[in-house]
């Protein structure tokens, strides 16, 4: 992987926090004389990254870390509160929805919950002509069917059954349906959110098959978001690990594995059950994970981390290119100290 | 592929209605209501509402049944000399063209503002609601009071005779509307954060298709089963607001009217001005009623998912 080519899809410090702190009257506090509270939860911080043409960068992290509000942030379903977002090297993160909709076309989304994702009222052939004569208002009828019977047999699913409705279906076909609307206006980029966490194991496997098939056959770029570390390694190319809204280790599927620098990534990654293991080596953290509504100043991994010093405390820790174009975020990887 | 007629035979909805006594004994009264009330110009003996047909000297002529009963009145005559049974299927008739007319303006006053409320959220939410509030703070009644005195006030009182259907209607229309918005809403804020809404966004469809073509077709069993309660609600608010003398002249009976047209001659011994068109309201609330619990509990999502 190089790094010099422009990046397909750029993400610079973004920032995405939720107020929930309700109406007028939840947000009154008598602290120390009347004033106003807000509370938000803090669900994506400074998150930067970069997806290369062509390939596949896995987001990974526990739930709640983020991972699915990065996405929708990336895909401007919600607006971030600050930080760029570029596609092909055009800003995307500030446009109005009319100007949004040309990047619509090149952007798609494949969802995690096969079951809630398809319209249950509408047959496949509506969902999946829908979007297409929404980019296409010339389109004739017939060059709707033809392309949505094309795209159906690309995904596996009999174009015969254009006119049941999602409930006939199974979740493997109806993930293949949902693949299939994502497909239908020939995209670059895809963002599957947990495309196959839904699924029953043995479907998992088709379906990430079929995903790279298509990958292959269109020429995608994936930001593929999962919480499955086994998956992680067999289909990505990169790998975002991601910690409270946070990007821990940006680095190579290769060197992630082989190689983990943050303490965070260490842990996960040490998670992983292994065959033929007699005794696992699990690295064991104290502690919870943080709430995002009160984030831990300066590393919000410090207070869980065993090498955490005086200065993860204080400090966030930038994110720091080391050699072979690995990213960490760690002020013990940065400043060499012994991390076992 | 199914045909839509299997699907239908097919279904549970047909199933627990063919299993369900009182639903099918209610949709038979019901329906049979509904014959009279748009047959009722071919049907009854006479047209009460031509003074031709009217003679006041057969005023207050018992049923058939009690002595003095005439076999040209069925069901006697009221004060003016009407035959009760002409008036009643008339009476029905106008009460539900009314209560039909006035649950078709509700619901699409509720639809479209609950649809906005539920799914922009935020200020919209807030106004809406409000607002909805404000009005179910007021009985239903005084606000149709208030209503139906401007609407008099400003096209005369004279001309109301002729537009008290269309003006009722819309009455009753607007002082009930809050009940919808509010069950649209909660379906809606319910639907909204489905993935299915998300890729309709990430499609670039605008709000406008997304609420009403994807959000509002999967919310709208909950409208089925209200409305149906509404047309029962909306035939005894006309029949309450006739009663108070705001509704439909005497010369154009509903039901409402003809109850208190009657009141005045209960203790005189002339019952059945007031007693029949009674029963007959009750009868065809009551039937609407059961057709909607019936309804409800078939569309509840909670003890039946398909």
């Amino acid at each position: 992987m190089t790094t010099h080519q422009t990046p397909l899809l750029t993400v610079e410090n973004v920032v995405k926090h939720f107020d929930i702190s309700g109406g007028f009257l939840d947000q009154l506090a008598f602290k120390g004389g009347i004033h106003l509270e807000k509370t938000t939860v803090k669900a994506v911080n400074n998150v930067s990254l970069f997806v290369n043409k062509g390939e596949t960068l896995s987001v990974v992290g526990e739930s709640g870390c983020g991972k699915s509000t990065l996405a929708r942030v990336i895909l401007g379903l919600y607006r971030p509160n600050s930080g760029k977002i570029f596609y092909d090297g055009q800003r995307i993160d500030h446009l109005s929805h009319e100007q949004w909709l040309p990047y619509r076309r090149k952007m798609q989304m494949i969802f995690q919950d096969p079951y809630a994702s398809l319209n249950p009222r509408k047959t496949v052939r509506q969902t999946l002509e829908e979007p297409l004569r929404f980019h296409n208002p010339k389109m004739t009828a017939q060059e709707a069917v033809d392309k949505v019977a094309y795209v159906m047999e690309q995904v596996g699913v009999d174009p015969a059954w254009i006119g049941r409705y999602p409930h006939e279906f199974s979740g493997g076909q109806r993930q293949r349906i949902s693949i299939a609307r994502g497909l239908i206006l020939d995209p670059n980029f895809i963002v599957a959110d947990e495309p196959v966490s839904a699924l029953d194991v043995s479907i998992q496997a088709q379906i990430l098959n079929l995903l790279m098939d298509l990958r292959e056959k269109h020429d995608l770029t994936y930001l593929f978001i999962t919480h499955d570390l086994s998956v992680v390694r067999h289909i990505s190319s990169r790998v975002a690990v991601l910690y409270l809204g946070t990007v821990c280790e940006l680095a190579s599927a290769k060197d992630l594995f082989e190689s983990p620098r943050h303490p965070y990534t260490r842990a996960l990654l040490s998670a992983i059950p292994r065959i033929g293991e007699k005794k696992a080596k699990h690295i064991k953290l104290k502690g919870e994970v943080p709430t995002p509504v009160n984030l831990p100043s300066g590393c919000v991994f410090h207070g869980r981390c065993v090498y955490a010093r005086d200065r993860c405390r204080k400090e966030f820790p930038r994110f720091n290119e080391l050699s072979n174009s690995t990213f960490v975020s760690c002020h013990g990887v940065e400043e060499g100290w012994d991390l076992g | 592929m199914k045909t839509k007629l299997q699907q239908f035979t097919e279904s549970y909805f047909l199933y627990s209605f063919r299993r369900d006594m009182v639903a099918m004994a209610s949709f038979a009264v019901l329906v049979i209501f509904l014959f009279i009330a748009f047959a009722a110009p071919w049907i009854s003996p006479m047209n009460p509402y031509d003074s031709v047909n009217i003679d006041i000297m057969n005023s207050e002529i018992p049923p058939m049944w009690m002595d003095g009963g005439s076999k040209e009145f069925p069901l006697g005559t009221d004060n003016q000399g009407r035959d009760m049974l002409s008036t009643m299927f008339y009476g029905l008739r106008t009460s539900i063209i009314i209560g039909l007319g006035a649950v078709a303006i509700q619901a699409a006053i509720g639809v479209v503002l609950g649809l906005m409320a539920g799914y922009l959220g935020g200020k919209t939410d807030a106004i809406l609601m409000r607002l909805a509030d404000i009005q179910f703070s007021f009985p239903y009644l005084m606000v149709a009071i208030f209503m139906s005195a401007i609407f008099q006030v400003v096209f005369g009182a004279g001309s109301f005779e002729q537009m008290a259907i269309p003006l009722l209607t819309i009455i009753i229309g607007l002082s009930n509307w809050p009940m919808f918005a509010r069950t649209i809403r909660a379906s809606v804020m319910g639907e909204k954060n489905k993935e299915y809404v998300e890729a309709a966004r990430v499609i670039g469809l605008p709000q406008r298709i997304i609420m009403f073509r994807h959000i509002l077709p999967n919310a709208l069993t909950s409208v089925m089963v209200i409305s149906t309660i509404q047309v029962a609600n909306a035939v005894m608010s006309e029949a309450a607001l006739s009663f108070l003398g705001l509704g439909m002249p005497v010369t154009k009976p509903s039901l409402g009217s003809l109850i208190r047209a009657g009141q005045e001659f209960f203790f005189s011994g002339s019952w059945w001005i007031t007693v029949l068109p009674g029963l007959w309201l009750v009868l065809f609330v009551l039937v609407i009623n059961l057709l909607g619990d019936w309804l409800r509990d078939v569309l509840n999502p909670k003890l039946y998912k398909g």
